[in-house]
């Protein structure tokens, strides 16, 4: 690890004001992707701004048939909330299967979104479920949030305070992981919103995106038969030692079909 | 018998420390003005070394010392040796310069050149950043085939086409002769994957220099001390083994991998002469990726000619195996005489011919894992077992039942080398069948299909060599050590014991084991027992820890030693009961003369030795100290049958193991609940192999599965809980007639999950799927 100046943000306007000063510094939330990349000196800011200690980004709220999630609430918390199992079952399921117990107790869902690591969890929920990120400057949609391979729609030194979740009529997530990391190697989250039925796919290509045929084919008749002989294209697509391309896109189909029968 | 004594589940004695965090690692060891190391390590698979610039290093804040390949080359010191010598077919192996720093060339990623040594490990690493090496990259061979094809860069020039030595054993053409005749020939190609170690404590070393004494201190991760100190001193740094102390405190795993003498021990020990420091090196886990032996990487080509009745006529095996860049300390006695000696199995297949080359690559070098040569044998002699078995429509378990070595066969001489001292193969294949429901497959299978799941089962008639060795048998063979062991038995005035042993205990329960064994003979308390291993200042002398060895050879030891005690004792006794030596039994830690009520304690002979007031001093001396060394006469030989179940999706290619019954036949037992422990670790390693574990290097050298990101270990929820059990035909040729268990499940399991893969694979026209069979390999073999 190189050296760097540590800060503990005691607010999020503490924190922007501590990111803006540094010279080439970095927000730190769960640090479950920063800190091993600090150490494997793959990274080197000049200050890391902490806001584990800024309270008012932790915590759980229903009301108004939403689950809003602050951002520095850790997975263990959203998977074992009863509130959001009653709200949205998918969710609390989805988040009891990030990492492992220690991961789960120390990384934040604003971590998770702000590093949009292409094959991690819950940018597949938020797509999903058309989730709005809330930061301290504005509100984002979900859709426009998620831009590229560990892009996202956030501006310079932006802090993404929670992220609200419509509660849908009903969800599930169908993850195939990855043996050796276990993320996901394709991960697809259905829904069955107001808005129309979401298909969102993570860990097949290099952002989360949404399945947008088989949308259209669950529009048609919600069920797991409408997505009979449907892959995704593996144009793409991820490749790397563990999958091709093609099986990630045959995967993409055995999932949402999978998450479908799920949603019963 | 006491109720700690042989057979009894005793839990562990060391486990308390290790579970209250009180283990002593070689990393928890600090000595007074300590420095800390960090190795300058190529980034490339096979480069020229232009030049190495330390100047800027050096003068960075803490550094205390740079020594490259040129400084050591400066010292006139040796290279790192191989302690086995393969002779094949055109003279022996080609066994190139092992330079502990390299100097004009690095042949794998991770190849150390030049050592920084500083105040911290931080200012250590910043150092070794600051080294400028220019490289200048060449073409590398990163794979047997790519090592073998015509033009391949070399890895060495005193090795033309990257051969290390083409080995043979058996006839050739008395194998032809037999094929000729036959009904059937099964043929298959398989790969044994290349695996990476993986202990759970990374290696790590403190060395450090008297200069008061002039002794040379190194603690290190090390399954054999004694090994080391003997490797080092006399070969790398020449320095005698009476200013030579090394130390294998609490190790953390080694599966073999920690056998062998690495470049740091001896880098670090000559450093700290230099510095007159202490000098600590601990591997990162991605280091120990790119430095630790890896294991395994052969690709095979083996035919099995049967008469009509399935009868086994012949066996041909033609094996390449991976030596990667450099020979490690054992390397060559792997793939040659612990595999192709076991390709008997357990079967009267009377002609076998077996030829191995092997190739030196760019990749780290491959040596001794758990099992070394016996997975890979069993894995080709179970998979075309069970091969052929389908192919000529006999039930697997019959086709073996047809072939087995019968139980009054032994001693049983197999035509490639080895003489099996006892088993009942019958017995296992019986037992394991039962545990597994055998018969009741068909049923399952139906009840799986119905689900849209593929079932299959697998057996897997395993047998090892182990209790490494009689010495002149292996001298003959090309090794360069003796393969005894030793033990002293320290009697204290108080009666309680002290055990010194040669072995060392890395998470086998040496401690609990051997004074278990201690306790049954001197009727002493185990809690009155120490077990003392892996210090060479303590222990007389040492062989160490692998091959599934310890209890075999180093037990033996102890129960020779015990014999010496009891023998002296019982003496002593009989000078206090003023009776004849003759006279005197021994049970239950008291010595009484036969016939009459008169007895003494075990204590009170104890004490009498250490206070000779009433002694013998005449004919005996005091004290009560014995030391025994044990060179055994035969190998043992562990057997028996695992039987795996999987289910794969097929939609998917998942495989998931949904039973796993063994039955092993390790001689005698001396605590049942290690030996299941030692099973359960052995099928989860095997099973890793099978389903999980595959190092990978791309093309040009560098290591893709360098972390384990990518890099696949066995998890707890990767299998099912096991049902083992064991069955025993005592060893007949030791003390304790024991034979081993530590690797007969990394041994077994490959082939009996790999054979249910095949199984389960097989109605959809899948007749081959290499491991490890990740849900990828199976989907794209079932739409292929």
């Amino acid at each position: 690890m190189h050296d760097f100046t540590y800060h503990a943000a005691s607010s999020v306007a503490d924190a922007a004001a501590k990111v803006a000063g540094g010279e080439d510094a970095v927000l730190m939330a769960g640090g479950m992707t920063l800190l091993p990349t600090l150490k494997q000196r793959l990274a080197q800011p000049s200050d890391v701004v902490d806001l584990s200690g800024v309270a008012d980004l932790r915590g759980i709220r229903v009301e108004g048939g939403a689950v809003t999630v602050g951002a520095m609430t850790v997975h263990d918390a959203v998977a074992n909330s009863p509130e959001v199992a009653a709200a949205i079952p998918a969710l609390a399921a989805l988040a009891g299967h990030i990492g492992d117990p220690q991961v789960r107790n120390r990384g934040t869902i604003g971590g998770s979104i702000a590093n949009n690591d292409p094959a991690a969890d819950y940018p597949a929920a938020l797509v999903g479920l058309g989730a709005t990120v809330c930061t301290d400057r504005r509100e984002i949609a979900a859709d426009e949030f998620f831009t590229g391979m560990f892009e996202t729609a956030l501006d310079e030194g932006e802090i993404v305070t929670s992220v609200r979740f419509p509660a849908p009529a009903a969800a599930a997530y169908m993850k195939f992981p990855n043996p050796a990391s276990r993320y996901a190697i394709v991960g697809v989250f259905v829904a069955r919103t107001t808005g129309g039925v979401r298909v969102a796919v993570t860990g097949a290509a290099s952002c989360v995106y949404r399945e947008s045929a088989m949308e259209a084919a669950l529009e048609g008749g919600f069920s797991a038969s409408a997505l009979d002989g449907m892959t995704a294209s593996a144009d793409d697509l991820n490749e790397d030692i563990h999958a091709s391309a093609e099986y990630r896109a045959h995967l993409v189909g055995v999932m949402a079909r999978r998450a479908v029968a799920a949603c019963g | 018998m006491p109720k700690d004594g042989i057979g009894a589940s005793v839990k562990r004695k060391e486990d308390y420390r290790f579970i209250t965090g009180q283990g002593a690692y070689t990393d928890d060891i600090d000595r007074p003005g300590q420095t800390h190391a960090v190795f300058v390590r190529s980034p490339h698979a096979h480069a020229r070394i232009a030049s190495v610039d330390t100047g800027a290093a050096a003068a960075m804040p803490g550094v205390v010392k740079i020594l490259t390949g040129a400084d050591y080359a400066a010292d006139g010191l040796g290279g790192l040796p191989c302690g086995w010598q393969v002779t094949g077919k055109d003279g022996p192996m080609v066994e190139p310069a092992h330079p502990p720093l390299a100097v004009d060339r690095v042949r794998h990623v991770g190849d150390q050149l030049a050592v920084v040594i500083a105040n911290s490990a931080a200012e250590a690493r910043d150092a070794a950043e600051a080294v400028a090496v220019e490289y200048e990259p060449l073409a590398a061979a990163a794979s047997i085939e790519a090592a073998l094809s015509p033009g391949a860069p070399q890895v060495h020039d005193e090795a033309p086409g990257n051969l290390c030595y083409d080995w043979e054993i058996g006839d050739r053409a008395d194998v032809d002769a037999a094929f000729a005749g036959a009904h059937h020939v099964t043929r298959i190609e398989l790969v044994n994957n290349r695996l990476v170690p993986n202990a759970m404590e990374p290696r790590a070393a403190v060395a450090e220099y008297d200069r008061a004494t002039r002794e040379y201190t190194l603690y290190t991760t090390s399954q054999n001390p004694h090994v080391i100190r003997l490797l080092m001193g006399a070969f790398v740094l020449q320095l005698p083994e009476h200013r030579l102390r090394v130390v294998a405190p609490d190790v953390g795993g080694g599966f073999g991998s920690k056998i062998f003498h690495y470049a740091e021990e001896a880098i670090l020990t000559w450093a700290a002469g230099k510095v007159a420091r202490p000098i600590k090196w601990t591997a990162e886990r991605a280091e120990s990726f790119v430095t630790d032996a890896h294991g395994r990487d052969h690709v095979t080509v083996a035919e099995l000619a049967l008469d009509a009745d399935g009868k086994f006529l012949g066996l041909k095996v033609d094996t390449r195996a991976n030596m990667g860049a450099y020979l490690s300390t054992f390397a060559p006695c792997v793939p040659t005489y612990l595999y192709a000696t076991l390709l008997a199995g357990q079967y009267t297949t009377p002609k076998i011919w077996c030829g191995v080359q092997a190739v030196f690559t760019h990749t780290v070098p491959v040596d001794a894992y758990r099992g070394a040569g016996r997975p890979e044998a069993t894995f080709v002699v179970e998979r075309i077992v069970e091969t052929a078995a389908h192919e000529m429509g006999i039930d697997p378990a019959e086709l073996r039942r047809r072939n087995f070595v019968p139980a009054d066969a032994f001693p049983y001489q197999t035509p490639v080398a080895l003489v099996y001292d006892s088993g009942d193969y019958e017995g296992t294949l019986a037992a394991a069948l039962a545990s597994a429901d055998y018969d009741g497959f068909g049923a399952r299978r139906a009840e799986s299909e119905a689900r849209g799941r593929l079932r299959g089962i697998g057996l897997s008639a395993y047998i090892e060599a182990c209790g490494i060795a009689p010495s002149a048998v292996v001298g003959s063979l090309g090794a360069r050590a003796g393969l005894y062991e030793c033990g002293e038995v320290r009697v204290h005035p108080t009666g309680s014991v002290t055990f010194f042993t040669g072995t060392h205990s890395h998470g086998q329960g040496h401690e609990t084991t051997f004074a278990q064994i201690i306790a049954e003979r001197l009727g002493v308390d185990i809690d009155a027992v120490e077990v003392v291993h892996g210090d060479t200042a303590k222990i007389p002398f040492g062989m160490g820890t692998y091959g599934s060895r310890s209890l075999a050879v180093g037990g033996s030891a102890l129960a020779r030693a015990l014999d010496k005690v009891e023998t002296k004792a019982k003496r002593i006794a009989a000078h206090l009961m003023e009776a004849s030596e003759a006279d005197i039994e021994f049970a239950d830690g008291q010595f009484t003369v036969a016939g009459t009520d008169r007895s003494v304690g075990f204590g009170d002979v104890a004490l009498t030795a250490y206070v000779p007031h009433n002694y013998p001093i005449e004919e005996l001396e005091p004290g009560l100290d014995e030391t025994a060394y044990y060179d055994p006469a035969n190998f043992t030989f562990p057997a028996g049958c695992h039987v795996c179940e999987v289910e794969v999706d097929p939609e998917t290619g998942a495989v998931e193991i949904v039973n796993f019954a063994a039955s092993d036949d390790f001689g005698n037992v001396i605590n049942p609940m290690i030996v299941e422990g030692q099973v359960h670790g052995g099928i989860v390693q095997g099973v890793g192999q099978a389903l999980l574990e595959g190092c990978v290097y791309d093309d040009e050298g560098q290591l893709a599965t360098g972390s384990y990101m990518d890099y696949t270990m066995p998890r707890a929820d990767d299998v099912p809980s096991f049902t083992v059990s064991t069955r025993t035909t005592p060893c007949p040729h030791n003390p304790l007639g024991v034979k081993g268990c530590g690797e007969a499940g990394a041994i077994a399991a490959p082939a009996a999950v790999m054979n249910a893969v095949h199984d389960a694979l097989g109605s959809r026209g899948v007749s081959r799927i290499d491991m490890p069979a990740t849900p990828a390999r199976v989907w794209q073999a079932l739409n292929a």
